[in-house]
């Protein structure tokens, strides 16, 4: 496909819980080339929201290696961590998290307006994003005002509309019933066949399937293909 | 991101949250407008009580005799005015009088003096002219009227070159003092003024009973009551007891030691509404920060820097505080000048006093609002982002 755009090597992450030290990832490394349609399975307290946070520069490894388009992450600030965030991230979240007080287009604009894009440029930019996901019509709307599918499409907007390396998606989902949640993975894959990189984070096999690749997550530990694993999520 | 954006986001952020902002602002009205309100009525009164008392005349000393045994005769009250110090020495008899004109009747205060009065009690004459010592020589029945005693028998008309009768007889008005309006219980305007010699007639007695000296100078004030009372004491031995000297500064000073004790217990109070306005401010500021710990979470995980945060809030902290501080500054000086009308009471503004509220309140707003931003831009964008 391409360069690796993510090179993860032996990253550790442990945290103490009531005295007892958790090993949320142990040893974990993979690297992601450009282009690609990653899933991440796994049930919830294997890890995975530690790795999404990981790979989503929202948190700094304790050992081991980052490396983000060349990168070296764990040698970062939270300042150049917020314009790495800002600049090569796109977050998609389960719940959406967009602001409740600004309309759709201005949630949109919101990552363009902290990289400083100058008015004219970020209007045109966010009109575009939304173009994307087939909401020009609802920009001025509050999200209270759209369906949960529209919001999601809304979040996807603002992921996409600072050009970033990866959109990582955390359950994109999970707050969505079946049929937006098709309509939505389908949005994942145009933007994939365009030439973005996708990571998703789920627990939902069904929809990891959708995925160029999957890798598997369990007790902080990761295993390509799925592994073993997909047999137990055979249930879901 | 720039200075500008920083504070359209923070505009729009406030008037998203209208109600949040209106009470965030309420705290900032309710201090600065009291302190304003009650400070500007002290230093209102306060003031009113000092021209008031000036009112009677600058650098004054009376003299006040009780009883008849003490003879203030003219050639006595002469060797006064020839003191060091003493600039003008004014001898008063006094009375009421009843005076009439056509069916007008009315009991009037009379008093007999000299020509030096007008400057002693800094009594001008609107129209006409001042007694003269002539008229005092010739015993002229002429008289200076105060401006409600003119109203009352004249109207709107010009009293001057017109003509009352005071206790039966005739006398011709030859001016109109300017109003003073009432000050320490008397009022200033309801009076007539005649030569001492022609009023000792009237009153039927030739007891002068006060007599009102000016000093030449303010500071020379207190060695002047001294020279007086000494030279009282050397005239009339043995009957310390039937006068009295009395300076008017000790008055003043009075008086203004008691208005400043009612400034400072108004300020007082206006200041602990101030304090309890900017608590206000610092629990309205601590809520709004922690409700939008998830938001400040949304805006970190998309980019927005620590520095973001913070100008962030740190511009809403100062817009609220500043605009609620300006419609307290309106409010205060609004009701101030309502309350004057209504409640006839002086007021007076003092701009650092305006200023000092203002500042107050602007610096504890910034300051709790700027204090949990700084904690909330600190936090973990995970731990943020998890907040509910």
């Amino acid at each position: 496909m391409g360069k690796p755009i993510i090179q993860i090597s032996n990253l550790m992450k442990t945290y103490k819980l009531g005295g007892e030290t958790v090993h949320a990832l142990n040893d974990v490394s993979i690297e992601i080339e450009q282009g690609e349609f990653l899933a991440i399975i796994g049930p919830s307290g294997s890890g995975k929201s530690t790795l999404m946070n990981m790979l989503g520069c929202l948190d700094r490894p304790q050992s081991g290696k980052y490396l983000l388009d060349g990168k070296d992450i764990g040698k970062m600030n939270d300042n150049q961590l917020a314009t790495i965030r800002n600049q090569k991230i796109g977050f998609i979240f389960q719940n959406f998290n967009l602001l409740t007080k600004l309309s759709a287009l201005e949630n949109v604009e919101l990552p363009l307006l902290y990289s400083g894009v100058p008015v004219k440029e970020r209007r045109e930019r966010a009109l575009e994003g939304l173009n994307k996901v087939g909401l020009k019509d609802r920009a001025g709307h509050l999200p209270t005002q759209l369906s949960g599918g529209q919001q999601q499409r809304v979040a996807i907007a603002r992921a996409l509309v600072g050009n970033p390396a990866i959109l990582l998606a955390d359950e994109p989902t999970g707050a969505l019933d079946s049929k937006t949640s098709k309509e939505i993975l389908l949005v994942m894959k145009e933007l994939n066949e365009l030439g973005h990189t996708i990571i998703l984070i789920t627990h939902d096999l069904e929809i990891a399937k959708q995925a160029n690749r999957m890798v598997s997550i369990q007790d902080g530990q990761l295993q390509e293909n799925g592994g073993e694993l997909v047999g137990d999520f055979a249930i879901y | 991101m720039g200075i500008l954006p920083s504070i359209k986001m923070a505009l729009k952020s406030i008037k998203g949250n209208k109600l949040r902002s209106a009470l965030t602002m309420l705290g900032m009205v309710i201090g600065v407008s009291s302190v304003i309100i009650l400070v500007s009525i002290a230093q209102g009164s306060a003031q009113n009580v000092t021209s008031q008392i000036n009112n009677l005349g600058t650098n004054l000393l009376t003299i006040n005799t009780f009883g008849t045994d003490l003879a203030l005769t003219e050639d006595k009250i002469s060797e006064l005015s020839k003191l060091n110090g003493v600039k003008a020495v004014s001898p008063v008899v006094s009375g009421r009088v009843n005076v009439k004109k056509d069916r007008t009747t009315s009991q009037v205060s009379l008093t007999g003096t000299n020509a030096a009065y007008s400057t002693v009690r800094d009594a001008k004459v609107s129209s006409g002219r001042f007694i003269t010592d002539l008229d005092l020589e010739y015993r002229q029945k002429i008289a200076v009227i105060g401006a409600d005693t003119a109203s009352t028998f004249f109207g709107t008309d010009n009293p001057v070159g017109q003509y009352l009768q005071i206790e039966g007889t005739s006398f011709k008005v030859v001016g109109v003092l300017v109003s003073k309006g009432s000050s320490m219980g008397q009022s200033g305007d309801n009076v007539i003024i005649v030569p001492l010699s022609t009023g000792q007639r009237l009153v039927k007695s030739t007891t002068i009973n006060q007599v009102y000296l000016q000093g030449k100078s303010q500071e020379q004030m207190d060695f002047v009551m001294n020279e007086v009372e000494m030279k009282m004491a050397s005239l009339y031995p043995s009957k310390s007891d039937s006068y009295s000297v009395t300076n008017q500064q000790d008055l003043m000073d009075t008086m203004s030691s008691v208005t400043d004790t009612m400034t400072m217990m108004l300020g007082g109070i206006a200041s602990i509404s101030l304090l309890v306005g900017g608590i206000g401010i610092m629990n309205i500021m601590l809520v709004s920060v922690s409700e939008r710990t998830k938001e400040i979470g949304i805006r970190k995980a998309i980019g927005a820097k620590r520095r973001d945060v913070l100008l962030q809030f740190l511009i809403e902290a100062v817009v609220l505080s500043g605009v609620g501080g300006i419609i307290g500054i309106l409010t205060g000086v609004g009701l101030g000048k309502i309350v004057s009308t209504l409640a006839g009471l002086t007021v007076s503004f003092s701009t650092s006093v305006i200023v000092l509220s203002f500042l107050f309140s602007l610096i504890v707003g910034v300051i709790f609002g700027v204090f949990p931003a700084n904690k909330a831009s600190k936090l973990n964008p995970i731990q943020a982002l998890r907040y509910e």
